[in-house]
């Protein structure tokens, strides 16, 4: 193996510094004393205790999981049948356009979904609020489960399915016993992205909620736009913990499993 | 025939949802975009009825596309949202080839772990990563007060709400997706090639000028388009980092609708930042396809 | 023929088990299977030989359901196989990537098939101990496809796919990804199975030597089309067409112009001022009809003497040696420019050798020893 020129550490140090220096200073002040986020007053859990006791934030939060848990799960449904109709079912009908909808949302900008959303839910006379967000949610989630989905089906030797049509089952079958099973990662991998852009998204959620149904992040900017305070540093560590803890997690035991199957 | 209809189930029900969730949207925000502003709930109000189509030829309102024209703001926000977008994808360019350039030439057992750590940022919240830097580099931010202890300046730099800090947040934010696409093609480069050019009389500068560069393009090439494409709409950067003189597109949008509640001209000011996508994003998807064919 | 003799094909009340009749497939503009009429016998390992894209393991995957006919029927047992689904054929497949369901274990993929008939446990149980047993993989039973070796997956593949007893196994490419050895030993494992379990296979390969050991019929085939289906000696020795000719092993071509001598014999004129070269049978053709000879090299003798009369002959100058260990091959050409192999097997040492480059040898073989191919 050869050692990294200097040159190359030094970029990787200064890369990688840059990345996590700025969440670190944010964790690392949530513990502050101080009501001034960036003067150091000494240790406390303070804010920590004062968050739990933030009914509107408590309030958002659970708000915020439900629309996430809710729309992740029916964008990963979704969105593995699209990759099953791209990757699978060949040509079709105004395949073209279909797969032309599944890559926009990509690259859509938020405020365009986001408002293009909300004057679909205003024709409709739809009252906005949690299902108008999980609804908005799970249309570009799905977008992402697709093209995940369709990556690991495209690797997938298609025998597979015909050997299980050839010992019986039919395709509905087929994709239960057999196809499923061999793409769960990448199927549970999915589900975590979408949950995580739920969680995440400000744009789309201010545009298509409504009175009663505020998400975390909204509650978050619209506190940030008021300046940085340390209970938002408080909760922003959370996060940073929750899903930082999940990543690493998930990737030992990814890796633990694929040197158990190497054994 | 069973088999038939179950496919048919397959295609039509994410095909449906896309068709009612997110392309007759699109054909509602067209519609609204040429209708009148209105002080009423929903504050616009309809040009015509959707059987009606002679009669929308006939009264088609592009009032609030003459708006944008005459108003140079929108003129000069479009500009600079381009002007924005592109040199902060000029830099996160040129902080992420090197380091896309180290990961591909690290040892292999540590690769995963390198390549885990750029795409971890990415999977914690978007907004807290663009908060985190508003504590680094306000006036009594981290900076100003370490660069004041150190006695290099009296007064502090003003930073946030500057174009500086919304550079900043773009490259910060989007670094891994430059990264990626870099890393993935500077990993598969045979090794052999800058052997061979070194053995024709390369030095380790020139080899990476005359090989490793070219050979990189498609590489730098999706990266630039995948980080140049999402911050031309960005707004919560400009929006929280960004002065009241930083005007970018996605911002002026939100304000419209939300500030003005015109929520016609918000829809106007869509429909033009769409056309102006359409450009960047056909390109992409041509470099992709004679990337793919190679 | 002797009742002794597996030749069912010759009997014209042996009842089929497969009938293909004018079958036709397209791909768009493309011909797939032009017209194919065949039929495949209870109990034969029946194997269809070609070059990739010759149509072969189209009409493999016909018979087992993964692709509909354009035109013309399948029958299997005298049933039209049209509107049986793939998932109710009483056919089984052996894929070429083996297609082992890498989620569960050696013993769960043999038990797959019977689990979706909803066999009886015990059954399924004392029929997965069978086929492990018939395969020597008992004690893997418990292993995930990934910890298994190459030539085990492809016995745990066969032994799926035999497991529901189906009278029809297709092998597609079965033993493609075994290096040379274990695929010469895996040859003959499989023709014992398919003996002892009096089955009927079916197997598609581009490998002519493995279709020669396995098979007791081969069909060739090229674009589309069925060129020849005879036994393997019958192919080699008989080959009906220059095509069939060149595919299987090593042969020399001599075109000119056949001649009817009497009802038996046949002289093929191929140069000006050499005599022409008697062929031991009648000229199917009309007199003076273009006609090519084929030659196999081990049929070819090489010396320094004229040969004895009664033998054919030609003159020419050694223009290669080919050097093979076991074999040397000698590129003799002819006064015409043709060159043709003659193969002789090393019994001496090298140092013993008779002949060198550039000298001038007769070639001689027997008269019945060629095919005269009118084409």
């Amino acid at each position: 193996m050869q050692k990294l020129s200097p040159f190359n550490i030094t970029a990787l140090t200064l890369g990688f510094a840059f990345l996590y220096i700025p969440i670190l200073l944010l964790v690392i002040f949530s513990f502050n004393e101080s009501k001034l986020v960036t003067v150091w007053g000494g240790f406390s859990t303070k804010w920590y205790a004062s968050l739990m006791q933030d009914k509107a934030f408590l309030n958002a939060a659970w708000t915020t999981f439900r629309i996430a848990l809710v729309s992740a799960t029916i964008a990963t449904v979704l969105g593995t049948m699209a990759a099953m109709a791209l990757v699978r079912l060949g040509k079709f009908r105004g395949r073209t356009l279909f797969s032309g909808m599944i890559y926009a949302p990509l690259v859509m900008p938020e405020v365009i979904t986001g408002l293009s959303l909300l004057l679909l839910f205003v024709a409709m006379n739809v009252t906005r609020g949690f299902w108008t967000i999980t609804l908005a949610h799970i249309t570009f989630s799905m977008c992402y489960v697709s093209v995940v989905v369709s990556s690991r089906l495209h690797s997938f030797d298609v025998s597979l399915e015909e050997a299980a049509i050839d010992l019986g089952c039919n395709t509905i079958q087929a994709f239960f016993k057999v196809t499923l099973p061999i793409i769960l990662p990448a199927v549970i991998s999915a589900w975590l992205l979408s949950v995580t852009l739920s969680l995440d998204d400000l744009v789309i959620a201010s545009f298509t909620s409504g009175p009663g149904a505020t998400t975390l992040p909204m509650e978050i900017y619209s506190s940030v736009r008021l300046g940085v305070s340390p209970q938002i540093n408080a909760l922003s560590s959370l996060l940073v913990g929750l899903v930082g803890g999940g990543v690493i997690l998930a990737s030992i035991i990814s890796r633990r499993q694929i040197s158990k199957e190497q054994h | 025939m069973g088999q038939g209809l179950q496919n048919r189930i397959v295609i039509l029900l994410p095909y449906l949802w896309l068709l009612i969730l997110f392309l007759a949207p699109f054909g509602i925000v067209l519609k609204i975009s040429f209708s009148d502003t209105a002080i009423a709930i929903p504050p616009y109000t309809p040009l015509w009825d959707w059987s009606d189509i002679r009669g929308f030829f006939a009264e088609l309102d592009f009032e609030n596309y003459t708006w944008l024209l005459e108003d140079d703001l929108y003129w000069k926000s479009y500009l600079s949202s381009l002007r924005i977008a592109a040199i902060s994808t000029l830099i996160t360019l040129l902080i992420g080839y090197p380091m896309a350039y180290a990961m591909a030439k690290a040892p292999k057992n540590i690769r995963p772990t390198l390549l885990m750590l750029i795409i971890l940022p990415f999977w914690t919240s978007f907004l807290i990563r663009v908060y985190a830097w508003i504590g680094i580099l306000k006036n009594e931010g981290y900076i100003n007060i370490a660069l004041e202890w150190l006695g290099i300046i009296d007064e502090p730099i003003m930073m946030l709400n500057t174009d500086f800090a919304v550079f900043v947040g773009i490259v910060y934010s989007y670094l891994p997706f430059m990264i990626l696409p870099l890393y993935a093609t500077l990993e598969k480069m045979d090794g052999s090639l800058i052997e061979a050019a070194k053995d024709l009389g390369c030095t380790e500068v020139s080899a990476f000028w005359k090989v490793t560069l070219p050979l990189s393009m498609p590489g730098i090439i999706a990266g630039c388009f995948l980080v140049f494409i999402p911050a031309i709409g960005e707004f919560v950067i400009p929006d929280l980092l960004g002065g009241s003189d930083t005007i970018m597109i996605g911002k002026v949008l939100w304000s419209e609708f939300f500030r003005n509640r015109d929520w016609p001209v918000a829809s106007a000011v869509a429909v033009l930042l769409l056309l102006i996508l359409i450009v960047p994003i056909v390109l992409f998807q041509h470099f992709q396809q004679r990337a793919e064919q190679n | 023929m002797s009742h002794n003799v597996f030749a069912p094909w010759d009997d014209p009340n042996a009842v089929p088990l497969v009938e293909i009749r004018g079958l036709l497939k397209r791909f768009g503009d493309f011909v797939a299977l032009d017209h194919i009429d065949l039929n495949v016998y209870p109990r034969e390992f029946f194997a269809l030989l070609g070059p990739s894209g010759c149509g072969k393991t189209t009409i493999m995957r016909m018979l087992a359901g993964f692709e509909t006919p354009t035109a013309g029927t399948v029958k299997l047992e005298g049933q039209d196989l049209a509107e049986i689904p793939p998932y109710s054929r009483n056919v089984n497949m052996m894929f070429q990537s083996y297609a082992l369901f890498p989620h569960i274990s050696v013993a769960d993929n043999i038990a797959f098939g019977l689990k979706q008939d909803k066999r009886p446990k015990d059954e399924i149980a004392a029929r997965v101990e069978e086929m492990l047993s018939l395969v020597q993989l008992g004690k893997f039973a418990h292993r995930k496809p990934h910890q298994l070796s190459g030539g085990q997956r492809q016995r745990v593949a066969l032994a799926r796919a035999l497991a529901k007893k189906p009278p029809l196994l297709l092998l597609d490419e079965p033993l493609g990804a075994l290096d040379k050895k274990l695929r010469q030993e895996t040859q003959f494992e499989l023709m014992d199975i398919q003996e002892k379990l009096g089955l009927t296979f079916m197997i598609v390969t581009h490998d002519q030597e493995e279709a020669m050991t396995v098979a007791s019929r081969i069909a060739v085939m090229n674009e589309g089309k069925i060129v020849q289906v005879a036994t393997p000696n019958t192919i080699y020795e008989h080959p009906n067409s220059v095509y069939v000719a060149g595919f299987l092993g090593e042969v020399n071509l001599i075109a000119g112009k056949a001649h009817r001598l009497d009802d038996h014999h046949t002289e093929l004129h191929w140069a000006e001022g050499e005599p022409p070269l008697r062929i031991d049978h009648p000229l199917e053709g009309t007199d003076g009809v273009d006609a090519t000879l084929a030659l196999r090299p081990e049929k070819v003798s090489i010396s320094h003497e004229e040969p004895q009369a009664g033998l054919c002959r030609v003159q020419g100058t050694i223009n290669d040696i080919a050097y093979t260990g076991n074999l040397s091959i000698y590129f003799v050409k002819l006064s015409n420019g043709v060159i043709i192999k003659a193969q002789e097997a090393n019994s001496r040492r090298l140092e013993h050798r008779n002949y060198t480059w550039e000298d001038t040898v007769w070639l001689s073989w027997r008269p019945t020893a060629g095919s005269l191919l009118l084409q």
